[in-house]
């Protein structure tokens, strides 16, 4: 953030998400919500917007939304309905989007993100349940434009934040915290490059100590957290130079531009914000009585917060372990069904589980829950390395061949005599040959450098191929020079 | 009062083109419809409820079960242009 922006204006930030529901069906007909396949081959008349079908409401979609409501702390509205947002585009078959205006399915909500002086709670407005538009592809050379209605009535929900964001750091914080919550919630795919979630930003400055907003710019067209954040840097940037030289902001549309690293004036749909909304006939409006929430609300999972705090009192596992520990569902799952099986500390768990298992998830380039690992498999693992069995190092090249093959690790260390060299006898003819070929490291040692002791440890190590085990090595080499 | 203005916006937002005989014709009939509905302006509705809907329904459901879509054959026989699989329509530039 520039220093201008830091001393006299403040940011104030407010985030649309809109979230694509994994339901198996569109919001309003029967067509499989599956839009990767070839263009035009998931549709029917009702998402063609073809004259005489009838919207019907998708059950399971609804109950997404009030659960997403829900984790989101929102009042849920006992009487609902739907409006029709009438504007003229090609991806919008109908000429209208089913939305809905008044009466959304939840509102006044909030979430609480972390910052450096703590938790802050951000207020959500609303959450509105809408269907989502088609897709065009343009083509410049022909002076035309394809429209592939596959993704024409896709489940969506805008979640409106109140402009209560300070910094983009809070808006990509915000982003973050919310994105945990609906994947804990397992109602979408979250993926912002797939598209299933995204995210418009409002962005304005006001002079310090000021009450009245400034004039916003929404910003669209970021797909990462990371660009949305590079995006509201730059308005904020933009805007204060304005401002400082005197010239007015003005409302519009921006896009960002990923290449160019700004965002441009999107001058063509300005016109269009005449959206003439009036409640959709084609639809009847829903209630929603108290069981009827009780009944979503008992459907709900422990969420990341509550999550982040039981691991903690329950596991005494620092603060670090936990955070990482919580930002994949799966991950948390397996730690604990890990502390089921027992007979390792929890702390020497979360080690294996944020190092090497972490790394191998990211090197196969799969999710953990792929990864083929019962947690048993992996508590003995552990427990041949704290008991001395394999080495630590053995102990990773182990784990690889436990998720290659499936086998256990007791099988892996016979079929591979990887078992750790404890004996005396056989570290001793090691460690003689060693030293009678490393006299000015042996010297060093005699002379009290610890570090040379490592060198000559780790020769060991070489020679036998990792399966010496190393204190014993150490003790044996120290014993051995020791005058 | 409809203006031969109002009408030229409201026929843009739909796109449809009218002659200027259209607009002169549907700006006084509009004015009309807007006159007739005025009539329930007059009407005293403090005590009455906002009405969103007329019939006494609610909550009309369907399950998430995946019924057959149109083939992509299908879906674009009526397309007056198309292309790739795909509805060709004049360029629109975002
Ligand atoms: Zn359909």
């Amino acid at each position: 953030m520039s220093t201008t922006v830091e001393k006299q204006f403040e940011t104030v930030i407010g985030l649309e998400v809109h979230l694509q529901f994994h339901t198996k069906t569109k919001i309003f007909c029967g067509c499989a919500n599956d839009f990767g396949r070839d263009p035009n081959s998931h549709t029917c008349p009702v998402c063609l917007g073809l004259p005489g079908t009838l919207p019907v409401l998708n059950k399971v979609a609804l109950q997404y939304a009030v659960k997403v409501g829900l984790a989101l702390n929102c009042k849920i509205n006992p009487y609902i309905k739907f409006d029709r947002k009438n504007y003229y585009y090609p991806d919008l078959p109908k000429g209208y989007q089913i939305s809905q205006y008044d009466l959304p399915i939840a509102q006044h909500g909030f979430l609480m993100i972390p910052t450096e002086s703590g938790p802050k709670k951000i207020g959500i407005f609303r959450a509105h349940m809408e269907e989502d538009a088609g897709k065009l592809i343009h083509d410049g050379q022909t002076q035309s434009s394809l429209v592939d209605y596959n993704r024409t009535g896709t489940p969506l929900l805008e979640i409106v934040s109140d402009p209560d964001l300070r910094s983009p750091q809070e808006a990509y914080d915000y982003l973050q915290t919310l994105k945990l919550i609906l994947q804990y919630l397992d109602v979408s795919d979250c993926d912002m490059e797939k598209g299933s979630l995204r995210c418009d930003a409002n962005v304005s400055l006001r002079r310090c100590g000021e009450k009245e907003f400034g004039t916003k710019a929404e910003v669209k067209n970021m797909n990462s957290f990371r660009a949305v954040k590079a995006a509201l840097e730059y308005e904020e940037l933009r805007q204060s130079k304005m401002i400082l030289s005197g010239e007015r902001v003005v409302q519009e549309t921006r896009l960002w531009s990923e290449e160019k690293g700004m965002t441009f004036s999107m001058r063509s749909k300005e016109e269009a914000h005449d959206y003439r909304y009036f409640p959709e006939p084609d639809l009847v409006p829903f209630t929603l009585t108290e069981k009827n929430i009780d009944d979503v609300r008992r459907t709900l999972p422990e969420l990341p917060q509550e999550k982040f705090q039981r691991l903690q009192s329950q596991y005494e596992i620092s603060a670090y372990d936990t955070q990482i520990i919580i930002q994949d569902p799966a991950l948390a799952a397996f730690l604990e069904e890990c502390v089921a099986v027992g007979g390792v500390a929890v702390k020497k768990v979360c080690n294996w589980i944020i190092g090497p298992l972490q790394q191998e998830t990211n090197t196969r380039k799969v999710k953990f829950d792929q990864l083929k690992l019962a947690p048993k498999n992996l508590m003995d693992l552990i427990s041949k390395v704290e008991g001395g069995v394999v080495s630590n190092l053995v102990g990773k090249d182990i784990l690889k061949m436990i998720l290659d093959s499936g086998k256990t690790a007791e099988q892996i260390i016979q079929e591979n005599g990887l078992a750790q060299v404890s004996d005396d006898g056989t570290l001793d003819k090691v460690i003689d040959e060693i030293i009678s070929q490393s006299d000015s490291v042996v010297q060093q040692i005699k002379e009290g450098k610890e570090s040379a002791l490592g060198f000559l440890v780790g020769q060991v190590m070489k020679k036998t191929q990792g399966k010496a085990n190393p204190k014993k090595a150490g003790e044996l080499i120290r014993r051995r020079l020791s005058p | 009062m409809i203006s031969k203005k109002d009408v030229q916006y409201i026929a843009h937002l739909a796109r449809i083109s009218l002659s200027e005989n259209e607009q002169e014709t549907l700006a006084k009939d509009l004015e009309g419809i807007v006159k007739y509905v005025g009539k329930l302006q007059e009407l005293d509705t403090k005590a009455v409820e906002p009405t969103t809907h007329v019939l006494p329904i609610n909550n009309v459901f369907r399950e998430d079960v995946v019924r057959p879509s149109l083939t992509q054959e299908e879906a674009l026989a009526n397309a007056p242009a198309k292309e790739a699989g795909s509805f060709k329509v004049p360029q629109v530039i975002e």
